[in-house]
């Protein structure tokens, strides 16, 4: 017996291509049987099938924080589906070790016309909680989700934040052993973000497996130890999730950036660039707010006057996040490295491309999109949705400071 | 068809589940201990279903007496006073009532079990447990209703003077057994809609044939002194001998509906375990499709 909680072999998924949209009616199926024999086998072939998902296998440690990363359509929600036992498979197999609890969305099961005390046993239900639990912890969902004085009111007349609260509050109470959860987090305010986040964050520490499905690289990085990258239906990548996040970014930013283009016939030549002081075999991670040093190595065949370099960095949306430059440089031939010591570079965690030019007297030389795409891989610590997190990423020192008289 | 068993594993992992999530297999099999780890999710969805149907009408429970309770009315006119079909010797209002009683229960529960499919859509696609609780909950949920009729039938007995008799304790039975015809026709239905929408359209009339072929608005031993080569015909509708059943056990008149029970049943039985195979067999696409 291997110490997995989650035991998945060669799980695949076959839709009919259009199922999952369309469904049948009787009345379209009696026509068809009734004018069947007068077509004389006009049956056009075997129907279409899409595989949804592939060969799919891994395991889970207990305890393990796992994050499922990939494009729409990429099997991300097909496997959690399965997992959550809500579709079959069509081969392979999967085994669970313990309580599984998913989380697919906020609310399911809410009624509307039901007041909030009924809907919390209703959706604690539904979730698989025992009404003795949920009896023990009704106080601190309801504390949680901060509703208490509107209990007895049915939940139509609640609004959209109190609604979400208070899902989620009964969602997080529960306490199974193994915890699916899909894209839940990227709905509501920001508290409720943060308070989601952080029940989330408890939940891991207090030794559950979480697999978790996410559009917020933030949130992944943040909650998740490895990450498994799905594309076309198997599984792409798996590891760390800085760094399989960092790929991922990469890859969907190598989509929509333009190419290395042709750097001709080269008076000189950036050769490659690395951080200084960043790990072997990764010279292009970035993991630390500190100071920093960029190095950039130049082959230089001939001797260079009135030099001018010019340096860009790029985020993934092609903003120029930074730049410099520097003129009257003299070398004699040979190789140089050019090295840029930043006191701090606290960017948000992502891919980021630095671009280095070098001119001679007004012609260029050389101008080089570098490759690798820098990885920044520091701790978020800033808002966890994503579209807030802003390009920076520095702590903030919050306090209330109050007077005691209003100053009018 | 759960072969999503869950089997305690020894030893190594001492009171966890070991679920096993595999293709659909062919072979058939009754979740039974699956439906009873979910027994109080049952209970919180017939709990739902009642909630939010009196909640809803603005009449509330008065609505379960008052629908019978007009349609005795109206039968007892028509049929009683002025088309004179004969009565067993009870008093028309009691006669259509007893029917009404089994019958208004049987219509109400396949209408809401053919819904509850779709209606439950949302759940079915964001979260497991036994599908087939769905059809058992609307099928329950309507003995609520028929409790309270029930006892406008006690005040009627009372009105009339109309004593139980010892037949009274086979009363639990017919119950039963229209409980069982209920969701038998209850999973079909279900399962029919949720594969093709157009089902619900059908049910209105089904509803009205079946009342027609049932021994509502008249004893069905009119029907076996016409035809009596073909009267076990008959009872290939249980609701046939739920009916009958309901009438001499509650009222003590006519005959015990003999071996048309026991065609009933065994039809009964058989409608119920092909239901569940049929609904297994859909369900293991159902949250492709919904």
């Amino acid at each position: 017996m291997s110490e997995s909680v989650i035991h998945v072999e060669g799980l695949g998924k076959r839709y009919r291509v259009g199922q999952r949209e369309r469904y049948v009616a009787l009345r379209d199926v009696l026509t068809r049987a009734f004018t069947a024999p007068f077509r004389g086998g006009s049956r056009n072939g075997k129907p279409d099938y899409l595989w949804a998902l592939r060969d799919v296998s891994f395991d889970v440690k207990p305890g393990e924080v796992v994050g499922l990363i990939g494009r729409n359509g990429a099997g991300k929600s097909t496997l959690l589906k399965l997992l959550a036992r809500i579709t079959r498979p069509t081969e392979g197999y999967a085994e669970i070790h313990g309580r599984v609890g998913s989380l697919l969305e906020v609310g399911t099961g809410f009624h509307s016309e039901l007041t909030g005390r009924e809907n919390v046993f209703l959706n604690g239900a539904v979730l698989g909680m025992q009404k003795a639990e949920m009896l023990r912890k009704f106080d601190e969902i309801v504390g949680f989700a901060e509703v208490e004085r509107h209990l007895d009111t049915p939940i139509k007349h609640y609004s959209t934040g109190m609604q979400m609260r208070l899902a989620f509050a009964v969602a997080a109470h529960l306490e199974p052993e193994i915890l699916l959860v899909d894209e839940v987090l990227a709905v509501g305010d920001l508290n409720f973000q943060k308070k989601c986040m952080g029940k989330m964050q408890e939940v891991s520490r207090s030794g559950r497996t979480i697999v978790f499905v996410s559009h917020q690289m933030n949130q992944i990085r943040r909650l998740c130890e490895r990450v498994f990258w799905l594309a076309d239906g198997g599984i792409h990548r798996v590891g760390q999730a800085d760094r399989v996040v960092g790929e991922y970014e990469a890859e969907m930013l190598a989509g929509i950036a333009p190419a290395n283009g042709d750097r001709g016939q080269a008076k000189a030549r950036f050769v490659n660039w690395a951080i200084d002081g960043s790990e072997a075999g990764t010279p292009n991670v970035l993991a630390t707010t500190g100071r920093i040093k960029v190095r950039f190595n130049l082959a230089l065949p001939d001797p260079l006057r009135m030099g001018h370099h010019g340096i860009a960095l790029y985020d993934s949306d092609r903003h120029v996040v930074w730049g410099n430059a520097v003129d009257n440089l003299e070398l004699p031939a040979g190789a140089h490295a050019f090295v840029h010591e930043l006191p701090s570079l606290p960017l948000r965690p992502g891919p980021y491309t630095w671009k280095v030019s070098l001119y001679q007297e007004g012609d260029l030389l050389d101008a080089w999109e570098c490759v690798p795409e820098m990885l920044v891989t520091t701790k978020p610590v800033t808002h966890p949705k994503d579209e807030w997190a802003g390009l920076l990423n520095i702590e903030d020192q919050f306090s209330v400071v109050s007077k005691e008289k209003p100053q009018i | 068809m759960t072969d999503v068993s869950a089997i305690a594993e020894s030893g190594v992992l001492p009171n966890r589940m070991v679920l096993r999530i595999t293709p659909p297999s062919r072979w058939w099999e009754l979740p039974l201990g699956e439906m009873w780890d979910y027994r109080e999710l049952l209970y919180f969805f017939v709990w739902r279903d009642i909630k939010v149907r009196y909640k809803q009408t603005a009449i509330g429970a008065a609505w379960a007496v008052l629908q019978p309770f007009l349609t005795m009315l109206v039968f007892s006119l028509f049929f009683g006073k002025l088309a004179q079909i004969p009565s067993l010797g009870l008093p028309y209002p009691i006669f259509y009532y007893s029917a009404l009683l089994p019958w208004m229960y049987f219509a109400g529960a396949l209408a809401n079990s053919t819904n509850t499919i779709v209606e439950n859509q949302r759940l079915i696609t964001k979260v497991y447990f036994p599908r087939l609780i769905l059809p058992f909950s609307s099928v329950l949920s309507g003995l609520v209703d028929f409790g309270i009729s029930f006892l406008m039938f006690v005040a009627m007995m009372i009105y009339y003077g109309i004593r139980p008799t010892p037949a009274m304790i086979w009363f639990p039975m017919f119950l039963l057994l229209a409980i069982l015809t209920a969701l038998g026709a209850g999973l079909w239905l279900s399962a029919l809609n949720a594969i093709y929408r157009d089902v619900r359209y059908v049910l209105p009339f089904l509803v009205q044939f079946w009342l027609f072929a049932s021994p509502v608005v008249y004893p069905s031993s009119l029907v076996a002194a016409k035809w009596p080569k073909w009267a076990w015909l008959y009872g290939l509708n249980p609701m046939a001998g739920v009916i009958e059943g309901f009438r001499w056990s509650l009222t003590g008149k006519g005959d015990p509906p003999g071996y048309l029970m026991v065609v009933s049943m065994g039809v009964v039985l058989t409608v119920l375990l092909g239901g569940i195979a049929y609904f297994q067999k859909m369900e293991t696409t159902i949250a492709d499709v919904v």
